[in-house]
């Protein structure tokens, strides 16, 4: 699938951003704290910039209000009611700290419960497409749900959490291991049956139906340039570099950070620079691997077009 | 409303005949003439004259081969001496494509809008592109490829099964018809309402053994299609294989004209 630039940064800048507001929502930080109410305005910023930067990709964004009508069967009209939902209870909240030095805990359980269920929307989106056989797998909101997590702790640590080298920090800097290795653990697994199951049960015998007669490849394809279906779902350079790239998302998004929180634990003068490189190191990291879902990911349709033979590279 | 309906009283859609379609792209060109002045936008082309022209299309013909390993696999019923095809020899087949109009289509209920849906009197699906923000996520779904964006209008387009000319009282009625099925030179497409055992399609899926593309995506396609028929074992007659410089048996003028032309060629090649 193409990867579409707007589409990424919507995935992983919402999906930190809601980590970090049900951080927060779950009554992390004193109210009262300068530091809080920058956390709870960045973590808004954050879902913020997301959501309109994926209304870049739309051919008619002025109309992209309808989008809440359709929750009833669309995963992608449940996340836009969500979005609007979910600011309720974290504008409150956000509110709370900012005027009041004030924190609900009632309402920070409705928060917390609101990002995550906004965050599993945001995944069933591309889990729920039968025509990608890699996505189409609870592994997807997996995933989702543990990256979104991982990245809103390892903000809220860097930029806003308790003072530098006191007992908390040192809970929250594990805490925050365990969150990174089990999230790319998930990942680890979601890649491994992505690889396996290829075009899933389809195949160019089944896209086609003449099987029987033996094995079908094409002979000629239907328009001698590109379309717009072979520009958006058979997106080529990600196959290429998949390999490496998958190998740049391990060392930022896993390598480094483990080793600049483990630097954070050991140099305290300075943890705050290792903590907060390992929060953007982190999300570089989930950056490239979000690139390789989209640009790895296989269609169904490419079997029309000849499967994985035409889609291999042009070297 | 881009849930589905529970049925729908007419299942309108087309039967396209894999062995009767010659690839001529009549009913390509032809649906794009028709579409792109009938229902909503024009069908944009970019860079039409350009280095690198695309454009939406609602139909496209895609061209397979296939080369059967054996010629053992003889179709049920068929005469004396005729397969699906010869080993070795390749079969080509032109393969229409555009909308199979699903009962399950997923391209409706993903729509986020309702610009997506299913009419409930005839099943077709449609696009209603005042609703339509252009998110292209029915086009991910479908399996088919039957939708592609307008980048000109930034609206999904797919087809429509000529809503515009079947229903149409002020045409003629042997043009009440779908573009593609009306223009098709070799009658390899057929338009009709499967709703109907009876019809002119039921029967003819009935008859040929029609055929769901993708089965196992669940979308339960309404359009069907028909395999290539078998035809003569090609056998030995199209083995080009006679061995060179063989000229054992001949006789009479031609052993004469071999006998004279050996001669020479073996004096030639000694001198």
């Amino acid at each position: 699938m193409h990867p579409a630039l707007s589409v990424i940064s919507f995935t992983t800048l919402s999906g930190a951003g809601y980590g970090l507001a049900f951080v927060l929502a779950l009554g992390h930080g004193n109210p009262a704290a300068l530091s809080t109410k920058i956390a709870w305005v960045a973590a808004l910023a954050l879902i913020s910039i997301g959501f309109l930067s994926s209304t870049l990709h739309l051919g008619n964004p002025q109309r992209a209000w309808r989008a809440v009508s359709q929750w009833r069967s669309s995963w992608l009209s449940r996340e836009g009611c969500m979005c609007f939902i979910s600011y309720v209870p974290l504008c409150l909240l956000a509110g709370m700290s900012i005027f009041y030095d004030s924190f609900d805990l009632t309402l920070g359980y409705v928060g917390a419960i609101c990002c995550a269920v906004t965050v599993y929307c945001t995944a069933m989106i591309y889990a729920s497409l039968r025509t990608i056989a890699s996505w189409h797998t609870a592994w997807t909101p997996g995933f989702y749900l543990a990256f979104a997590l991982t990245a809103g702790t390892l903000i809220y640590i860097a930029f806003f959490g308790p003072p530098v080298g006191s007992r908390s920090t040192q809970i929250w800097i594990y805490l925050s291991l365990v969150f990174l290795v089990a999230s790319w653990a998930i990942k680890h697994f979601w890649a491994r049956r992505a690889q396996a199951v290829g075009y899933g049960k389809s195949t160019m015998e089944t896209a086609t139906g003449l099987g029987h007669i033996g094995k079908v490849r094409l002979l000629e394809s239907p328009h001698a340039m590109g379309n717009y279906l072979t520009n958006e779902m058979a997106f080529r350079i990600g196959r290429k570099h998949a390999l490496k790239l998958h190998k740049i998302a391990l060392l930022l998004g896993l390598a480094l950070p483990v080793v600049l929180l483990a630097l954070s634990l050991a140099i305290t003068p300075v943890a705050l620079v290792f903590t907060m490189l390992a929060a953007l190191s982190f999300m570089a990291g989930v950056f490239v691997d979000r690139w390789l879902f989209f640009a790895t990911a296989r269609h169904a349709v490419g079997l029309y077009y000849g499967g994985d033979e035409a889609l291999m590279p042009a070297d | 409303m881009t849930s589905l309906p529970q049925s729908t009283n007419k299942k309108l859609g087309l039967v396209i005949d894999l062995d009767t379609c010659v690839g001529c792209h009549a009913c390509v060109v032809n649906c794009k003439e028709w579409n792109t002045s009938g229902y909503g936008t024009a069908l944009s082309d970019q860079d039409p004259y350009g280095a690198n022209p695309t454009g939406a299309w609602l139909n496209r013909i895609h061209t397979f081969e296939i080369v059967p390993d054996n010629s053992s696999n003889k179709p049920k019923g068929q005469g004396v001496g005729e397969v699906i095809g010869t080993a070795g020899e390749a079969r080509v087949v032109h393969f229409p494509k555009s909308c199979l109009h699903c009962e399950d289509a997923p391209c409706v209920t993903v729509c986020p809008t309702g610009a997506s849906y299913k009419r409930p009197e005839d099943g077709i699906v449609l696009v209603d592109e005042d609703k339509c923000i252009g998110c292209g996520l029915c086009a991910w779904s479908c399996a088919y490829g039957a939708r592609e964006m307008d980048l000109a209008a930034g609206v999904m387009k797919k087809c429509t099964l000529c809503i515009d000319r079947i229903y149409n009282e002020e045409l003629e009625e042997i043009d009440r018809q779908p573009a593609c099925v009306r223009t098709c030179p070799a009658g390899a497409r057929h338009f009709g309402d499967f709703a109907d055992p009876q019809s002119n399609v039921s029967l003819l899926v009935a008859e040929r053994g029609g055929f769901d593309l993708m089965p196992e995506q669940n979308n339960k396609p309404v359009n069907k299609y028909l395999p290539p028929r078998p035809r003569s074992d090609l056998g030995e007659g199209t083995q080009f294989s006679v061995p060179e410089n063989d000229t054992k048996g001949a006789d009479g003028l031609l052993g004469w004209i071999d006998r004279a032309l050996s001669g020479s060629s073996k004096q030639k090649g000694a001198s």
